[in-house]
């Protein structure tokens, strides 16, 4: 497939240094290849504890597949799920990380060079013509977001960001009067209708905010934490306790089928909202959310808290 | 019950297939998604390719090209919803037997597999690679214009499963069972 040339730019920075560091960036496309192949650490061990606690024949085979194929894809090197996403870099760096410069240009090429090695799927399509661009490029594609925090290091959470565990998001922007009871109630209708469907067991994110925008962002931000934060507010921690209690016991299990148990973990992350509004927006993750969080001390040297197999 | 199916499937073994029961299946299964379904449908059909009884699989998968040999490296089933809209005319037009993706999918499709003969098959979602396993063979693809994922794959297939039936072709619904189930503890 041809791409047209105006949009093969994402192996020239539009900003930065312009040169790519080679450190960087190949440290960033080793991460992403192990990231299609097996999953974080947390999520994993989560799953082997939620197979144990099944009794139904069908949730326990269920469950033996997704472990059998975990076991499969890190083996023999190739994508546990072929829906490898849009490539998605939530950037972390900090004002004094030597190398800030060179971030998104080794972003890019990280990308482009894990898509060749794994390979991924081309899943970047065109929203006007349908084309799919062929090689995972295009505009917002791979996805960056920067962040700016005190420090001298570098961090960066990688997302393959999955289509069908897409489906289930939404963001809203309610009264008020309606709040969070109502929010509470689009969630669990959400996930009802569209989350049995996204390969559960799920992870949901949830973010509240003043608007759309916000609540979604920090949505995204909740379900890309580790499953075990501690979250900042004493109201996110209540509510993702009472989310998770509530689609857990609706017993969706493992591929929809029924199970003991639905949610793999509910986050929350909320700012505030503004005296007319009440913004809520949902992010949702299948079994198999391939998140890692990579980190770069301000000599390179390379770590995951996320990845202990990472080396 | 578990049942070893050869494509095509007869209508005969398609409607002893209830809600539950384990299939896996040896022979040719055809992917579509959804441009796929769009461009079969106003095209009328795709050229050379007879569905009447096969299998058709929700599911885009990543094939690697090397030394003009293709194989399949990662195949797992995608979302059945997503086709809804184009599946009871699909079943109609094709005769297929039986569809193979994840989740549920609608009354509509319901309808038109007891009319037809069809049933509609769960295999565990995210198990892309032990489903590659047992793909043996790339034998063509067709509009490959689609991009990869929407292309129609045409793959040989040896004892592909475990599939759950979900829709059986006499009335039964295993998802909407569930979902029932789930909707009356809300």
């Amino acid at each position: 497939m041809k791409v047209p040339e105006e949009k093969q730019y994402a192996l020239v920075p539009a900003e930065g240094t312009g040169r790519i560091n080679d450190k960087i960036a190949s440290d960033l496309a080793r991460f992403v290849c192990l990231l299609a192949v097996s999953l974080p650490d947390d999520v994993k061990k989560r799953l082997s504890e939620m197979a144990l606690g099944e009794t139904s024949d069908g949730a326990k085979k269920n469950y033996e597949c997704m472990l059998e194929n975990l076991r499969l894809a890190k083996g023999l090197k190739r994508p546990l799920c072929q829906d490898t996403g849009i490539p998605c870099f939530y950037i972390k760096a900090g004002s004094g990380f030597p190398y800030v410069g060179d971030v998104e240009a080794a972003v890019k090429k990280a990308a482009a060079d894990a898509f060749l090695l794994v390979p991924l799927r081309p899943n970047a399509v065109d929203p006007y013509t349908g084309k799919n661009t062929g090689n995972n490029e295009g505009t917002c594609s791979p996805y960056i977001d920067w962040e700016i925090v005190p420090g001298d290091g570098l961090e960066i959470t990688v997302y393959l960001m999955g289509g069908g565990s897409s489906l289930p998001g939404f963001a809203a922007v309610l009264t008020p009067g309606e709040g969070l009871e109502k929010a509470k109630q689009l969630i669990i209708e959400k996930i009802l209708e569209k989350g049995v469907n996204a390969c559960p067991p799920l992870i949901a994110g949830v973010g509240i905010g003043p608007s759309a925008d916000i609540a979604a962002k920090l949505s995204k931000k909740a379900l890309l934490r580790p499953l075990d934060s501690d979250l900042a507010e004493v109201g996110d921690a209540e509510l993702a306790k009472e989310l998770f209690d509530k689609l857990n016991g609706l017993e969706i299990g493992p591929g929809g089928l029924g199970g003991r148990e639905s949610m793999i973990g509910v986050n929350v992350i909320s700012g505030v909202r503004h005296p007319a509004t009440f913004a809520v927006a949902l992010s949702t993750g299948c079994w198999a959310t391939r998140r890692g969080v990579i980190r770069f001390d301000k000599e390179l040297n390379v770590s995951s808290p996320d990845h202990g197999d990472f080396v | 019950m578990e049942y070893h199916l050869k494509t095509p499937v007869d209508k005969e073994t398609v409607r002893k297939l209830k809600a539950g029961d384990t299939v896996y299946i040896t022979g040719r299964m055809v992917t579509l998604r959804d441009e796929g379904h769009a461009r079969f449908l106003a095209e009328g059909g795709a050229k050379g390719v007879d569905l009447n009884g096969a299998v058709l699989y929700h599911c885009g998968p990543i094939i690697q090209e090397k030394d003009g040999m293709r194989t399949v490296v990662s195949a797992g089933p995608t979302t059945s919803m997503r086709l809804e809209r184009y599946e009871p005319e699909f079943i109609e037009k094709t005769g297929i037997s039986v569809i193979v993706g994840k989740g549920g999918m609608g009354s509509a499709t319901g309808e038109v597999c007891v009319k037809y003969g069809c049933v509609h098959g769960i295999y565990p979602g995210g198990c892309a690679v032990s489903a590659a396993m047992k793909i043996k063979r790339v034998e063509g693809v067709i509009w490959e214009d689609l991009g990869m994922p929407e292309a129609m794959w045409l793959l040989e297939v040896e004892d592909f499963g475990p599939v759950t039936v979900n829709i059986d072709a006499v009335g039964g619904d295993l998802m909407k069972e569930k979902q029932s189930e789930r909707l009356a503890k809300v």
